[in-house]
């Protein structure tokens, strides 16, 4: 099943500058693992480690955070769009 | 009612409107959502903008031109010729003016009602509370993890709303953070990115534009807590891509453990965010080596072995090519790693000696095994003492 996964500005330099990646998957977890897998380098950036997404990384799916969902086991529908959404800091 | 109705602004600071402000804001007063009501709020009114930059420029300009009372600006930078480009607050003849003094001319030209109070100082744990408690909205339009981090506990802690946007190259964020109604900044972000581990600002560039845009949605977010009504940004994050030109809107709920704005805090008063900042460096990790400029032209000059690699993007390398250097931009050397030769002793170049150290820890994560350096503030460095006859950006 496939889903689109949203890449933030701040990371486009790891996904050859892409801005949507269509990644294979049922669950998020398992969409954002075929997305790592394809960009080895992204993976380091988003995860703290195999398992864990870093704490100023929150992912999105259709809108709602899945912190508030089932984490990265929250199951999506085909044609679900997955948003990451890193912490940027700048304001100057 | 509830104060998101009525507005944030203490009924005793209520004033009648003279002539010159019916005048001025009369474009304003026909609306029914503000009227003569809510223009006497907005006269009353305290702001505090925490940064005088790119957000703040805006959100100054049209909280001034709006006539809210008083507007406070905190900020110990002076103006750079490299920040006009997007703080369309300041101008060309106030580089090197301190920016609050330069927003301070500025808000007054623009209009003499308004009273404004500056801070030439940085926003610090021992001055926060004292400086956010005299005011009823704040606006965030800092450039950093510590005074953002440092804005937000004071605000939750004071009971005050902050009014939050952030930028970074295209791509800008926006809520409205107020814990009496909602999620606070770290029930969205537990933690700030380990050091290093994102490009800086300075190193990732911003459209000039992007401030401006998302400043402006914090100046309105501003003008509607003070006056009350509307459908305030509480709860929700705006994301806008000026590239693509998309806005997205994704639901904020409040963390049932959130550390200061739960039901059962861990932190209940300011604490040292400059070393919650550095959470996540791992110090016992190895240091990476690094290479001086110096030292690396007398390897080149000496003829011995070293392969040197390139981190920075094609945009970057037109300014200046680095002397025999292989280019591999940072997001692809994990993916590209068999291209290295483990035998001979490598450098890694970036602008400015910080993407190194990542790339490098990234590659001993991966399992890379030859020896690897930074080269000691990045092509900046290089110029400096090798090519000073190179421009610089
Ligand atoms: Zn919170």
């Amino acid at each position: 099943m496939s889903v689109s996964i949203l890449i933030p500005s701040a990371l486009r330099a790891f996904t050859d500058r892409k801005s949507e990646v269509e990644a294979e998957g049922a669950t998020v977890g398992e969409a954002l693992a075929a997305l790592a897998e394809t960009y080895p380098d992204l993976k380091h950036q988003i995860y703290e480690d195999d398992t864990k997404l870093r704490g100023f990384v929150n992912v999105f799916v259709d809108g709602n955070n899945i912190k508030k969902l089932n984490g990265l086991d929250t199951p999506v529908k085909p044609d679900a769009v997955v948003t990451i959404v890193p912490a940027i800091a700048g304001g100057f | 009612m509830s104060e998101l109705v009525s507005g944030l602004v203490p009924a005793d600071r209520l004033q009648d409107l003279t002539h010159d402000d019916i005048t001025r804001y009369s474009r304003q007063l026909l609306l029914a959502e503000i009227g003569i009501e809510g223009q006497k709020k907005l006269k009353g009114a305290k702001v505090l903008i925490v940064g005088t930059g790119g957000l703040g420029a805006p959100l100054a300009l049209y909280l001034a031109a709006a006539g809210v009372g008083t507007l406070g600006l905190v900020d110990f930078d002076c103006v750079d010729v490299s920040n006009l480009h997007r703080q369309i607050i300041h101008g060309s003849r106030d580089v090197g003016r301190p920016k609050v003094a330069s927003a301070r001319d500025r808000i007054r030209a623009l209009n003499p009602l308004v009273d404004v109070v500056t801070y030439n100082e940085p926003l610090k744990s021992d001055n926060a509370l004292d400086i956010i408690r005299e005011y009823d909205v704040v606006a965030d339009g800092t450039d950093n993890y510590v005074t953002r981090y440092l804005v937000n506990d004071a605000c939750v802690l004071l009971g005050k709303p902050n009014v939050y946007g952030s930028v970074f190259q295209f791509e800008g964020q926006a809520s409205v953070f107020y814990a009496k109604h909602g999620p606070c900044y770290r029930c969205l972000y537990r933690e700030p990115p380990p050091p290093g581990l994102v490009p800086s600002c300075a190193e990732g560039g911003v459209l000039g534009i992007l401030p401006g845009v998302i400043g402006m949605i914090q100046a309105n977010e501003v003008i509607k807590l003070l006056v009350g009504g509307g459908d305030p940004l509480i709860g929700r994050l705006l994301l806008y891509d000026a590239w693509k030109m998309k806005f997205r809107e994704l639901k904020l709920e409040r963390d049932p453990e959130c550390p200061v704005c739960s039901e059962h805090p861990t932190i209940t008063e300011l604490v040292d965010y400059e070393s919650f900042c550095r959470i996540g460096a791992k110090p016992d990790e190895a240091p990476v080596e690094s290479i001086s400029a110096t030292e690396l032209k007398r390897r080149f000059d000496e003829n011995k072995p070293v392969q040197v690699i390139d981190l920075r993007e094609p945009h970057e390398r037109a300014y200046f090519k680095f002397p025999n250097a292989k280019v591999i931009p940072l997001g692809q050397v994990i993916r590209r790693m068999d291209e290295l030769n483990p035998a001979v002793d490598t450098v890694f170049v970036c602008k400015i000696g910080q993407r190194s150290i990542l790339a490098i820890r990234n590659l001993r994560g991966a399992g890379y095994q030859g020896k690897m350096m930074n080269l000691l503030d990045g092509v900046q460095g290089w110029i400096r003492e090798v090519d000073p006859s190179a421009k610089q950006i």
